[in-house]
C-alpha cells in the first residue's frame, strides 16, 4: 500500500492538476452545453445540421487535429488567443487553463448528447401547463425543465469529467507536457513510459487513474438514482 | 363576465372558423372529436397563436391580430385543466398546488389554499407525489392547481374523458361545487352529452371547426339534430327543478318542475335544493289518454308542439308541458297509429328508474333562483 501512495511531488501534482483541469473543464462546459443541447433539441433553424456536426467534430477528429486547431486559434498568435490575452488577460497556451480548454472541448460532444437526449424526453405539455399558471419561459425552464433534465445533466457532467481525466492527444498537442503546469495524469504516465525504470511510476499513476474514474462513475450513479427517485416519473 | 371569441385558424387540412360570445356561468364547448373544441380552448389559453381573429374576456383583449395584440399565455391569468392532468412529476401535490401562486400578483390572489383543498377533498394527498395518485385524484389536484393561480377564467379540456365511470362520478360533484360555490366563469370542453347537460349553463356546439349552434343548455339539448347520430338517444329535455320532498318509504325524491312533479330515485339532497335532470328522449313514452294501470310514475300532461323526423324509424316529438318542453323519441308507426299531430293534447310518460346518476345532478342555483 505504501508503494502505491508513496508518490513523488511531481506525481502528486499530476493527480491534483488532472482533477483540477477535469473539474474546471466540466463546470465551464455546463452552461454552453445546456444552451447548445437546448438549441439542438428544440430549435428549428437553418444550419442546425451544421451546428450538430460542429459540436460532434472533436469526437470524430483525431485528438491531435483538435489540439492543433486549438493551438492555431487559441495560441499566443492565434486570433482568439491574442484577443483574449490582450483584452482579458486570459492565456491558454502552455498553461493549465489551456489543458482545461482542450479537455472541455473534447468532452463537449459527450456532454451535449446526454443533455440533449434528456431535454428531448421532457414532456413539453407539462411546460405549457406551467405557462398557463403564470410562469414566463425563463421561469418554466428553471422550475420545470431544469429539474426534469437533472439526471441527464449529471450524466453529461460526469461523461465530460471522465473524458477530461483521460484526455491526452489534444492536451499534449495544445499545451505540451510541462510538469506542474500542463502535465496531467495521462501525460505523466506517458512520460514514465518514455524513461528507463519508469514502469513503477506508470503503474502507480495508472491505478490512481482507475480509482478516480471509478469513483466519479459510482458517484454519478448514486446521484442519478437519488435524483431519479425524487423525480419519480411514472 | 363575457367571453368573446371570433377566430379563424388553419392546422394542416383542418380549419377552424369559430365565432361565439358567452356570458354564461359554465359554457360548454360541445362537439364530436375532431370538431375543433380543443384547438379553440388552446387558442383561448394562448397555447396556439391564431392566424386571424380576436379574443376578449370581460373587455380585456387577449388576441387581436388586426392590431397585433397577442398576450402570452403566462400573462393571461386563465386557468387550464387538461385532459391528462399534467401535474409536475418532480413536485409534491402541495408544491403543485402552490406553483401558480408564486406568479400571481399579491393584490390579485383571491384563492385560499385551505378553501380550495377542502372544496376538492385533496387534503390527505398533499404530501404525495403525482405518480402515486389515481386518475381521479390527479384530476382534482390539477383543478386545484389551476384555481390557486387565482385565474379570471377557468378552461377545462375534457377533464373527465380519460377516466372510467366510477372516477367520473367521483369528480362531477366537485365540478358542480366549483361552478356553484365560486364566481369563477368556466369554459368546459366535452363530447359527452351527459356531462354537458349536467354541468353547463350555456352550450356552444361545434362541428367541423364551425359553431353549429349556441344558447342556453335546455334549448340546445332539445335540438337532437345537433347531436351525433349514435348519441341522439342521449339528448332530450334538461329541466331545472327543486327537491319538494323525500319519500323514504319507497326510496324516492319528488322534484317540483314547471311540467309538474317528477319522481326520481332518492337523492342525497336537502328539500329545496336545486336539481337538474335530463330526460332522455328515448326514455319518454306518449299516451293519448291519461293512462291507468301503468307502472310508470311520472305522467305529465302537455301539448305537442313539434314533430321532426329522426333517423331510421324514429320521429322526435316535442311536448310542451306547462312551459317546459319534453322530448320524446318514438317510432313513426306509433305516431301514425296514435294520430299524433301538432296541437294535440297528450301525456308524457317517464319511468322513475330511468333517472340515474348520469342524468341527475346538482342544479345551477342562479338559474333555479331566477
Amino acid at each position: 500500500m505504501n508503494w502505491l501512495l508513496d508518490l513523488t511531488a511531481d506525481e502528486w501534482n499530476a493527480v491534483r492538476l488532472s482533477i483540477k483541469v477535469a473539474t474546471v473543464a466540466m463546470l465551464f462546459s455546463l452552461p454552453p452545453g445546456i444552451l447548445i443541447a437546448l438549441v439542438l433539441a428544440r430549435g428549428k433553424f437553418w444550419g442546425k445540421t451544421l451546428l450538430n456536426g460542429l459540436v460532434h467534430l472533436p469526437l470524430i477528429l483525431p485528438p491531435v487535429v483538435t489540439g492543433y486547431l486549438l493551438l492555431l486559434t487559441f495560441g499566443r498568435r492565434g486570433p482568439a488567443g491574442a484577443f483574449l490575452a490582450e483584452h482579458f488577460g486570459i492565456v491558454f497556451s502552455f498553461r493549465w487553463t489551456g489543458a482545461a480548454l482542450a479537455c472541455g472541448i473534447m468532452g463537449f460532444p459527450l456532454m451535449v448528447r446526454a443533455i440533449r437526449l434528456s431535454i428531448e424526453a421532457v414532456d413539453r405539455r407539462i411546460e405549457a401547463a406551467a405557462g398557463t399558471l403564470g410562469a414566463n419561459p425563463l421561469l418554466v425552464f428553471a422550475t420545470i425543465t431544469l429539474p426534469l433534465i437533472l439526471p441527464g445533466l449529471i450524466a453529461g457532467a460526469i461523461l465530460s469529467f471522465a473524458k477530461a481525466m483521460g484526455e491526452f492527444g489534444a492536451t499534449i498537442t495544445f499545451v505540451s507536457n510541462i510538469p506542474n503546469e500542463t502535465q496531467t495524469l495521462p501525460s505523466a504516465i506517458y512520460t514514465f513510459t518514455q524513461v528507463p525504470g519508469g514502469d513503477e511510476g506508470a503503474l502507480r499513476l495508472t491505478l490512481i487513474s482507475i480509482v478516480i474514474s471509478m469513483a466519479a462513475l459510482v458517484a454519478s450513479e448514486v446521484l442519478a438514482r437519488r435524483v431519479g427517485r425524487r423525480i419519480d416519473i411514472e | 363576465m363575457s367571453v368573446v371569441v371570433d377566430i379563424s385558424h388553419r392546422l394542416g387540412d383542418f380549419g377552424i372558423d369559430a365565432r361565439f360570445e358567452s356570458a354564461g356561468h359554465l359554457t360548454a364547448l360541445f362537439g364530436p372529436s375532431g370538431s375543433g373544441k380543443t384547438t379553440l380552448i388552446n387558442l383561448i389559453a394562448g397555447l396556439i397563436r391564431p392566424d386571424k381573429g380576436r379574443i376578449a374576456i370581460d373587455g380585456r383583449v387577449l388576441v387581436d391580430t388586426a392590431s397585433g395584440i397577442f398576450v402570452p399565455k403566462h400573462r393571461r391569468r386563465i386557468g387550464m385543466v387538461f385532459q391528462d392532468a399534467r401535474l409536475f412529476p418532480h413536485m409534491s401535490v402541495a408544491s403543485n398546488l402552490r406553483y401558480g401562486r408564486w406568479f400571481t400578483p399579491t393584490a390579485e390572489r383571491y384563492a385560499d389554499f385551505n378553501a380550495v383543498v377542502d372544496l376538492l377533498g385533496i387534503g390527505p394527498l398533499l404530501e404525495r407525489r403525482p405518480a402515486k395518485l389515481s386518475g381521479g385524484e390527479k384530476q382534482r389536484v390539477a383543478i386545484g392547481r389551476a384555481l390557486l393561480a387565482s385565474p379570471k377564467l377557468l378552461l377545462m379540456d375534457e377533464p373527465l374523458a380519460s377516466l372510467d365511470d366510477a372516477r367520473k362520478a367521483e369528480i362531477l360533484p366537485y365540478i358542480e361545487r366549483l361552478r356553484d360555490e365560486t364566481k369563477l366563469p368556466i369554459v368546459y370542453v366535452s363530447h359527452s352529452i351527459a356531462e354537458v347537460a349536467r354541468l353547463a349553463s350555456d352550450v356552444v356546439v361545434l362541428a367541423q371547426g364551425k359553431v353549429a349552434a349556441a344558447g342556453p343548455t335546455a334549448a340546445i339539448m332539445q335540438r337532437l339534430d345537433l347531436l351525433p347520430a349514435e348519441e341522439r338517444g342521449e339528448g332530450g329535455a334538461v329541466l331545472d327543478t327543486a327537491v319538494l320532498r323525500h319519500d323514504k318509504t319507497f326510496g324516492m325524491s319528488v322534484l317540483g318542475s314547471a311540467a309538474g312533479e317528477i319522481r326520481v330515485p332518492l337523492l342525497a339532497m336537502t328539500v329545496g335544493a336545486p336539481v337538474r335532470i335530463r330526460i332522455r328522449a328515448r326514455d319518454v313514452m306518449i299516451a293519448t289518454e291519461q293512462p291507468t294501470g301503468l307502472s310508470a310514475l311520472n305522467i305529465l300532461p302537455g301539448t305537442i308542439v313539434a314533430i321532426a323526423p329522426g333517423e331510421g324509424p324514429a320521429v322526435e316529438v316535442g311536448i310542451d308541458c306547462n312551459g317546459a318542453t319534453i322530448l320524446a323519441r318514438i317510432t313513426e308507426q306509433s305516431r301514425q297509429a296514435l294520430k299524433l299531430r301538432l296541437g294535440r293534447k297528450v301525456f308524457a310518460v317517464i319511468k322513475t328508474v330511468s333517472f340515474d346518476r348520469a342524468n341527475t345532478g346538482a342544479g345551477l342555483p342562479s338559474e333555479a333562483d331566477g
